[in-house]
């Protein structure tokens, strides 16, 4: 290996460098110029493209159309709704605000559930910690109250518009029984989520409900026929649902599970029932073309 | 007045929901039946108008031939889900920080709170056991009540009015509805507003006075008829409740085939859907209010009295 040769290579090697450098600049030029390009349209990035499988860049009926069908959330909807049925004075809105104060409520739920201990000796202070020391804790427990109580009320709303509406008819009984099943289980999570906080209010409230319970006719014992078919406080139905003869740590215990896994569980169940019924039932039932009395059909006679 | 003590009952956090009602209930039976009487207005005159009703739209929305009968839901209903998401979020994030949810002391079950309630949802069962046993009122009616709701549609023969408000084509089916739903909401008002210590009734502002006692001696139905013994008892409230159901039958049977209309939509109904809706518009509609203003005006406590249950 000789000097020149060397000399001349390391000539070769400060060249190249500057080659490579101007061509890196370019490319990095160009790539930054890409990017910017992304980032004022991000619909064109390979990322994009990959979270939503349709174009959304036009508005053509297409496009509007697929938004809502290829979205997994949005797929509920129809793509296309009665003209009049987007009023506010036809549905009030209160089956939407019902379903959105579910989701509401299970957000706020689980984060309150982070705190709680379902034991006699945790639960109280639990509470007391979550209004006191937890950063935003009583706005989270206060949100979880309301909304419960906002729930009660949006789903009686909702049961009073289907009536006046008439939606209950044919083809929509069944649903309007989903609906009844819902109303059910709204109360029964609203009740079961009272005595949690285990205080003075919770207990002789659940105390006052479950008693009633005693007087079950047959399988409570001091129902009609009860103590004649062997019921006594330590086998009804009242037993069953306390884990016990009095409202104690079983009961809080069962209180939980029932609030917070069974009984959403079942109310999620029976939404999807319901709403997937609103769709196969033909969507929501109006505003419908008025019928007249003279236009009824006669009886069929089957 | 103590109006202190009015305050302190509608302005307890719990009950807040209650007042809300107050408000919320009749507005949005006005907001309905405003509607339904335009509707029954363009029906009136369509009716009468038999070419008119063979070219109009038949909605008091307005519309032109031409106008497209659908719209996207993506964005005319999104859009107002959206924003209905956005406004029931901030009205419960005031609502969040402007009242705190109870929280008594630690439950004790030596110390019974006098009066000691059920949630608000529920006061109005609690109401009922001041009429009826608690296998009634706490798990019979309930019952009745849900299964009832869930009859409505199958007993409902009429096929007008699906889809739109109207009154004067339903008015059986929207008055059991309103009479039911209304009642349910007056029980739950008088439970909370009007039951003091002991659930002995006070007047909204009267005082609770916790020594109050009553003398009132609640009688029985027989006793009146001076009937003493079981046998005796048991057959005569059979029949006072037989009684009962057949004319509460009778006058409701009277009511529902009073216009021409309820007469042709009680001909297309079934014996075994008129019994239905006959049974729980005796039991539920009739039978409670019946039996509140028995015990309220009268006295009376039971009028059917067996060894194993009283009614």
């Amino acid at each position: 290996m000789d000097r020149e040769k060397e000399g001349r290579g390391g000539i070769g090697v400060l060249e190249r460098v500057r080659e490579e450098t101007e061509h890196l600049r370019v490319r990095l030029k160009e790539e930054l110029e890409g990017l910017r390009q992304d980032l004022k349209e991000p619909q064109r990035t390979q990322l994009w493209k990959s979270i939503f499988r349709v174009p959304h860049e036009r508005t053509t009926p297409r496009n509007r159309t697929l938004a809502v069908l290829a979205n997994v959330f949005l797929h509920l909807h129809p793509a296309r709704i009665n003209r009049d049925a987007v009023r506010y004075s036809y549905t009030w809105g209160m089956g939407g605000i019902s379903f959105y104060l579910f989701i509401v409520l299970t957000f706020t739920g689980v984060l309150l559930m982070f705190y709680y201990h379902p034991t006699k000796v945790q639960a109280f202070r639990d509470i007391l910690y979550l209004e006191h020391d937890v950063p935003f804790g009583r706005l989270l427990r206060n949100m979880h109250r309301w909304a419960a109580h906002l729930m009660v009320i949006t789903v009686w709303l909702h049961m009073f518009r289907v009536v006046l509406t008439g939606s209950y008819k044919r083809p929509r009984e069944f649903n309007w029984c989903v609906g009844v099943i819902l109303l059910v289980l709204t109360l029964l999570l609203s009740f079961t989520g009272y005595l949690l906080p285990d205080d003075q209010l919770g207990f002789w409230a659940v105390t006052v409900g479950t008693n009633m319970a005693r007087a079950t006719p047959l399988i409570g014992h001091e129902g009609p026929f009860g103590p004649q078919l062997g019921m006594t406080p330590y086998n009804d139905v009242r037993f069953a649902l306390l884990g016990g003869s009095i409202v104690d740590s079983n009961a809080l215990l069962r209180a939980y599970i029932w609030h917070c896994i069974a009984l959403p569980l079942l109310a999620a169940i029976f939404m999807g029932v319901h709403f997937w019924r609103v769709r196969k039932d033909g969507g929501i039932s109006g505003p419908a073309p008025v019928m007249l009395e003279s236009e009824m059909k006669p009886v069929r006679k089957v | 007045m103590d109006w202190y003590q009015l305050w302190q009952i509608l302005s307890a956090p719990d009950n807040v929901p209650i007042v809300g009602l107050l408000v919320i209930v009749p507005f949005y039976t006005w907001y309905g039946l405003r509607q339904a009487r335009a509707n029954d207005r363009l029906i009136e005159q369509l009716e009468a108008n038999p070419e008119l009703a063979k070219t109009h739209h038949r909605k008091t929305f307005p519309y032109r031939p031409g106008w497209p009968t659908e719209v996207h839901v993506w964005p005319y209903l999104l859009r107002i889900e959206f924003l209905a998401a956005i406004i029931v979020t901030a009205l419960l994030m005031v609502w969040s920080l402007t009242l705190d949810a109870p929280l008594e002391e630690p439950a004790n079950p030596n110390l019974t709170p006098n009066p000691s309630k059920a949630p608000w949802y529920f006061v109005g069962l609690q109401e009922m056991l001041v009429y009826f046993d608690p296998w009634f009122a706490g798990v019979v009616l309930p019952t009745l009540i849900i299964i009832g709701l869930m009859a409505f549609p199958y007993v409902d023969a009429n096929p007008l009015g699906n889809g739109y408000y109207t009154w004067r084509q339903r008015t059986v089916a929207i008055g059991s509805f309103l009479i039911g739903f209304y009642l349910w909401i007056a029980l739950i008002i008088v439970g909370t507003l009007m039951r003091g210590p002991g659930w002995m009734l006070f007047w909204p502002g009267q005082t609770w006075d916790h020594t109050r006692l009553v003398y009132e001696v609640n009688r029985n139905l027989p006793d009146i008829f001076g009937i003493t013994s079981d046998w005796g008892k048991g057959i005569f409230g059979f029949f006072a409740v037989v009684l009962f159901y057949a004319l509460a039958g009778f006058g409701i049977h009277k009511l529902v085939t009073r216009s021409p209309l309820n007469r042709k939509i009680y001909e297309r109904t079934s014996l075994i859907q008129y019994l239905v809706f006959q049974f729980f518009a005796i039991t539920i509609l009739v039978g409670l209010p019946a039996k509140i203003l028995l015990r309220l005006l009268f006295r009376i406590k039971y009028v059917w009295i067996t060894p194993w249950f009283n009614i």
